[in-house]
């Protein structure tokens, strides 16, 4: 079984064509780079008005508890039903579920900078705008990305799921395969989605750390707030990953 | 909204809602079983701690109808047998809560280990009798989440025939039935919340001693 499926991912001919593997991961990008870019315009700003002035941390939280219990394909099939097949109300759905981990780590990551530094920044003159640009984001950016990173594999996730609804993706492979029954091609689409998943998870750790002033990486544990901080459902920005 | 089909259906849909139940509860129970001893070993053991977190994250990253359909070949199970979901499910919660419970460890005040073993305690009664019970809000701060994204995964199931509420929303779709798809995900919001009530009253019923421990 595990031959048959190795046979069908590095035979050339799945990889060309219209149904072809090339096409189906640049499809599934798409998806992806699509819903976070449009969710992290939105929701970067955001956590960063919020993290400032601490104003809307209340519906912020309950946002994200919300979007948390939200089934993702609840969310996909309602969308498409009521708008209409196509790209568009699948890329709604995804950024949908894209902006709250990225709002949550954000405003949490802006709050959570050491007052003392703030106000160190602020009685040397600096303004407002660059109190948040020079210190307080650069201290948040870690969580930041932690944000983008978990907001990246829910949208792998959901896109793979949105080929029950919706073109393309390499959850075609899967819904397809699934639709008469054909185990290598379902097998092969979930093998390579994981494996989108994990490189772009390593891609955004790699641009975590060259992005992070080194002045920031001390021992992790001198770091860490308390881990009932780190959980508290305003907080959690690793959790809801696999959608 | 079409009321009629809600009470025509009301049959299917209680049948549905108490498979969802299952479905998520199940591996929550086994995932923390599993995460306690494996968290117990490596906060004893710290070594072996980095390379478990490298395993779990790499598992949590697996999307979850991918893991829905490898799990078969892995396991020798048929493709529509539940135990696939409850499987995947029980990975998913056991990877986030191993964190959960090391953490909950971590944050045990050294003054209190201390005091344990001033006491004559040995290390397995120690962590079992006095660094676990502390560590309780932790644990289930991450029992909450693990909770609540197991009922919105448990849907996803439905593309692969089994998935409690969300068998609604596939039916629904094919149909073009808009009523059927608003049912299954106000249930599911709805069987969300009332999980996660219930597990800050299991927490304010352990941990008498914290007053503080439900305002996590």
């Amino acid at each position: 079984m595990i031959g048959d499926v190795w046979a069908y991912l590095t035979a050339a001919g799945s990889w060309q064509g219209s149904n072809g593997f090339a096409v189906r991961i640049f499809e599934h990008l798409q998806y992806v780079a699509g819903a976070l870019l449009v969710a992290f315009l939105i929701a970067f700003p955001l956590g960063l008005l919020i993290g400032h002035t601490n104003k809307g941390v209340t519906v912020a939280v309950n946002a994200v508890n919300a979007s948390r219990s939200l089934p993702s394909l609840g969310l996909l099939t309602l969308v498409v039903l009521v708008s209409g097949l196509g790209r568009a109300p699948v890329l709604v759905a995804l950024t949908v579920l894209a902006i709250p981990p990225i709002l949550n780590a954000t405003y949490a990551g802006v709050r959570g900078v050491d007052k003392g530094a703030v106000n160190a920044a602020r009685g040397m003159g600096m303004t407002e705008l660059q109190v948040l640009w020079q210190v307080e984001l650069p201290v948040a950016l870690p969580l930041v990305w932690s944000g983008i990173r978990s907001a990246t594999l829910q949208t792998v996730a959901t896109a793979t799921i949105a080929a029950y609804v919706a073109l393309g993706g390499l959850g075609r492979y899967v819904i397809d395969g699934f639709a008469v029954r054909e185990f290598d091609e379902m097998l092969a689409g979930a093998a390579l989605v994981s494996l989108l998943a994990i490189v772009l998870d390593l891609v955004l750790a790699l641009a975590t750390r060259v992005s992070v002033s080194p002045g920031l990486r001390e021992p992790r544990k001198q770091r860490r707030t308390s881990p009932l901080k780190r959980l508290a459902p305003g907080n959690q920005s690793t959790a809801t990953a696999a959608g | 909204m079409d009321w009629g089909w809600i009470v025509d259906n009301r049959d299917l849909i209680l049948e549905l809602l108490i498979e969802h139940i299952w479905l998520s509860a199940i591996p929550v129970v086994i995932g923390l079983a599993v995460a306690l001893v494996l968290g117990v070993l490596a906060h004893t053991y710290r070594w072996a701690y980095p390379p478990l977190l490298v395993v779990v994250g790499v598992l949590y990253t697996i999307p979850s109808l991918a893991l829905f359909i490898v799990l078969p070949v892995v396991l020798g199970t048929q493709i529509l047998n539940p135990l696939n979901i409850l499987i995947a499910l029980t990975i998913y919660s056991g990877a986030l809560l191993v964190r959960t419970v090391v953490d909950g460890l971590d944050a045990v005040p050294p003054a209190v280990r201390k005091a344990a073993e001033g006491l004559g305690y040995k290390r397995l009664t120690r962590i079992v009798t006095v660094e676990l019970p502390i560590a309780i809000p932790v644990i289930v701060a991450g029992l909450r989440v693990v909770t609540v994204a197991n009922i919105s995964m448990v849907s996803v199931g439905a593309l692969i025939g089994i998935g409690g509420l969300g068998e609604l929303f596939t039916s629904g779709f094919q149909i073009r039935f808009v009523t059927e798809i608003i049912v299954g995900l106000v249930l599911s919001l709805l069987l969300a919340v009332t999980a996660d009530l219930l597990l800050v009253f299991l927490q304010r019923k352990t941990t008498p001693w914290d007053r503080l421990g439900a305002t996590a």
